[in-house]
């Protein structure tokens, strides 16, 4: 994949180590270079164009660049401030209110329409205390109306559907009257995906719009679109003209300049973003945090909420327990390794950490980090994993046999063990970071 | 050639050509603005070509590839009209996928020797994997083979419902173990169910995953060892359904899932909609796994077998 940002300015700015300012040519070598790493992230190459003119503009226009100490930094630096206000600085909330509320949901086929509305519908659900009803407009894919039937059971939000009316337009517009009826907050219509050169389909979803006047019209892409992003996203505004934007498939590893394409292109603002098939991953947008991930500069806030997803508040006072008293075994430790392994691959975690990426870009690390840390304490008995000290030479033999390991590795392994524990028992007596040695698992 | 077949594949070729209107409309009308009153190869040229080939979602490396090979080709003949440049542009495409593109495809059937032939489909969420398998299903039994769909996503809501209406719509076999069941285990029997049957092809379907998800990506070895385990060799294609849609993404989604499951054959979706035909190059030129079909409608028989020369002088006819 193409290197970060950072790492290609650092390339650019190489030839001006010793001159330490920059020059018309020098900026116009790094202007390059962010322009490719936006369009490996898939910014449309127009707007990376155009981007990145109005960077060398600021950039040979502020004195404070040229004369920095680091001008890689600085530029850098720019690139992020306006990549942010580009995006917009602030997360814009929707507008439910109405009675009903009506929020009516399009987009290209496979976008994730049908998932984002249900997940909509659980939110308001829950965190807004509001009664949604679902309604299952999408009349051509096979079994799509099932797949809302079931999603809406899941997350206890009525359904409103007519699987033999194939008129998605009448549909809707009897939806609101049975959500008027049954006292609804907020009418959900999710419709059925649909190219902006279908011309047929393309009508169709205007006439829906005018028959039911929604509220809030919402434009759902996949944020692992490529450059036709911005011919889409035209083309829907033209015909819908939508108020804001989902980006879905946000958990996946893809940079997400549509993101930027499309804000760029249409200037709605992106609403939510949808990052998993469980119900409850639905979050906000936040520019800053989607600007570092276009530039591929690592993004620290969802490291942490990553790791704050994963966490179990109970589990971790039970293990804090078990540290004060100097407890913690080898299943406190399996059973860590575990949640750090459910937040995903241990390299695309490590990336999260700015500056990372530069260090694992050679490194091939997978997910059998702690394949061998693991086989050792699988190959202990129940009473050694909860009893750490029970280790003696001839159970550390069998254990070596056991995981197909020579017995310094299981020696070494249960020192690091050992180091570490004392080490956590030692912090939780408010001892604080004093003397930490390297951390776990070391090499 | 038969009269019918020469009928049909007429038919196809005008199908592809509604398809590829846009991505023609794109290159082409871009190339020629490009080159309006220039009679040379010049850096400018080459620039504006870089920006065309990127927005066609050819993709960075491969375009670089491209417009150094042009560069060199300039330097050698010191002096290129821009008359030429289509022609040395399409030379280059061609080279691109020749090399992986082996074999000219008109059509494709499972070889008779392996009975039943399995095929299992993997792509990430949305990009049409079990669209191409009903459209797939449909020209196997069109062509008078016996097929059997395996509903192996039973994780997505409503995932089952979907593949049976297909099938009947089709009117083939279907097998499937109900929702939230173990997807290995319904590619172990509906290996089974084809043995058993008689059936020439199995296509077992999977649930969409995203390519970084390990233990997902691991499910998928594991649904892929089952057939195996069932009938020595099987899946004997694993084909990976990729959106044309899709970026720069495309190229990590075709490596995580090549390790996964040793992916042997692509589809590419939704060509239709997108000016885009352009991924096709990029992903020719980045694996070296053939493109074997195209999606380029909604229609039952919109799915068209990939002939990179067809491809090619659709993409330049003026």
């Amino acid at each position: 994949m193409f290197d970060n940002l950072s790492d290609r300015l650092e390339g650019a700015f190489k030839t001006l180590k010793g001159e330490g300012k920059l020059t018309e040519i020098n900026v116009a070598q790094s202007i390059k270079e962010i322009r490719r790493a936006l369009v490996g992230a898939d910014v449309n190459y127009k707007i990376a164009k155009e981007f990145t003119d109005k960077i060398k503009e600021e950039a040979l226009g502020t004195q404070n660049v040229l004369n920095a100490v680091k001008p890689g930094e600085m530029m850098v630096k720019i690139v992020m401030d306006e990549l942010v206000k580009l995006m917009g600085t602030q997360s814009v909330g929707i507008n439910v209110k109405g009675k009903p509320g009506v929020v009516l949901v399009a987009g290209l086929q496979g976008s994730g329409k049908t998932t984002f509305s249900s997940k909509l519908a659980y939110y308001l659900k829950n965190k807004k205390n509001l009664k949604p009803l679902l309604v299952a407009a999408d009349v051509y894919r096979p079994a799509a109306i099932n797949q809302l039937t079931v999603l809406a059971e899941q997350i206890g939000a009525k359904i409103y559907k007519e699987p033999d009316n194939k008129n998605p337009v009448e549909i809707a517009g009897n939806a609101i009257a049975f959500a008027k009826a049954n006292s609804i907050d907020v009418v959900i219509v999710d419709t059925a995906g649909r190219l902006a050169v279908d011309e047929e389909m393309m009508t169709e979803i205007s006439n829906i719009k005018e028959a039911i006047t929604p509220n809030e019209t919402l434009f759902v892409v996949d944020s692992m679109t490529g450059q036709d992003a911005v011919n889409t996203a035209k083309a829907f505004n033209e015909r819908i003209n939508y108020d804001g934007v989902v980006l879905t498939k946000l958990d996946g590893d893809t940079r997400g300049g549509a993101a930027l394409s499309v804000k760029y292109t249409v200037g709605k603002p992106i609403k939510f973003v949808s990052m998993g098939e469980k119900m409850d991953t639905l979050d906000v947008f936040h520019p800053d945090r989607m600007a570092q991930r276009i530039l591929g500069m690592g993004d620290i806030v969802s490291f942490v909420e990553k790791a704050q997803d994963q966490f179990d508040e109970k589990e971790a006072k039970r293990i804090e327990k078990k540290i004060k008293k100097n407890k913690f075994d080898f299943n406190d430790f399996l059973g860590q390794l575990n949640q750090i392994r459910k937040m995903g691959d241990i390299k695309s975690l490590l990336n999260m950490i700015p500056g990372m990426s530069k260090m694992t870009k050679n490194l091939d690390i997978d997910d059998n980090a702690f394949k061998k840390v693991e086989a050792i304490i699988q190959s202990m008995t129940p009473a050694e994993r909860g009893a750490p000290e029970l280790l003696n030479m001839s159970r550390k033999r069998r254990i070596a046999k056991g995981c197909g390991r020579e017995i310094h590795e299981i020696n070494m392994f249960i020192k690091q063990f050992d180091q570490m524990r004392k080490m956590m028992h030692k912090m939780s007596k408010g001892g604080g970071m004093r003397g930490m040695p390297g951390g776990f698992g070391g090499k | 050639m038969s009269f019918f077949k020469k009928l049909f594949t007429r038919e196809k070729k005008e199908e592809l050509d509604q398809g590829l209107e846009k991505t023609k409309t794109g290159i082409f009308s871009k190339i020629s603005r490009a080159i309006a009153g220039k009679d040379k190869i010049d850096v400018e040229v080459l620039d504006e070509l870089e920006n065309i080939l990127i927005s066609s979602d050819v993709g960075l490396d491969t375009t670089v590839k491209i417009i150094e090979r042009i560069e060199a080709r300039v330097a050698k003949d010191k002096y290129v009209g821009t008359s030429e440049l289509n022609s040395i542009l399409r030379n280059e495409i061609v080279m691109m996928l020749a090399e992986n593109e082996k074999e000219e495809l008109e059509d494709w059937l499972p070889p008779s020797a392996k009975m039943p032939y399995i095929l299992l489909v993997v792509g990430v969420n949305g990009v049409g994997k079990t669209t191409t398998i009903g459209k797939l299903a449909h020209q196997l039994t069109k062509q008078g083979k016996k097929v059997v769909l395996g509903a192996g996503d039973t994780f997505r809501a409503a995932a089952v419902d979907q593949l049976k209406i297909w099938s009947e719509r089709v009117g083939c076999d279907f097998f499937d173990k109900g929702m939230n069941t173990d997807p290995a285990a319904v590619a172990y029997e509906t290996v089974q169910y084809a043995i058993n049957n008689n059936c020439d092809v199995a296509i077992i379907d999977t649930a969409g995953r995203l390519h970084n998800k390990i233990g997902l990506m691991k499910e998928l070895t594991k649904i892929r060892n089952s057939a195996d385990k069932k009938l020595e060799g099987a899946p004997h294609d694993v084909m990976l359904v990729l959106d044309a849609t899709t970026g720069q993404n495309a190229i990590e989604q075709a490596k995580a899932f090549t390790a996964a499951t040793e992916v042997t054959t692509l589809a590419l979706t939704k060509l239709d909609g997108t000016a885009k035909g352009g991924v096709c190059i990029g992903i020719s030129d980045q694996f070296k796994i053939p493109i074997r079909y195209i999606g380029v409608g909604e229609g039952i028989d919109q799915l068209q077998i990939f002939n990179k020369k067809v491809f090619v002088e659709r993409l330049f006819e003026k």
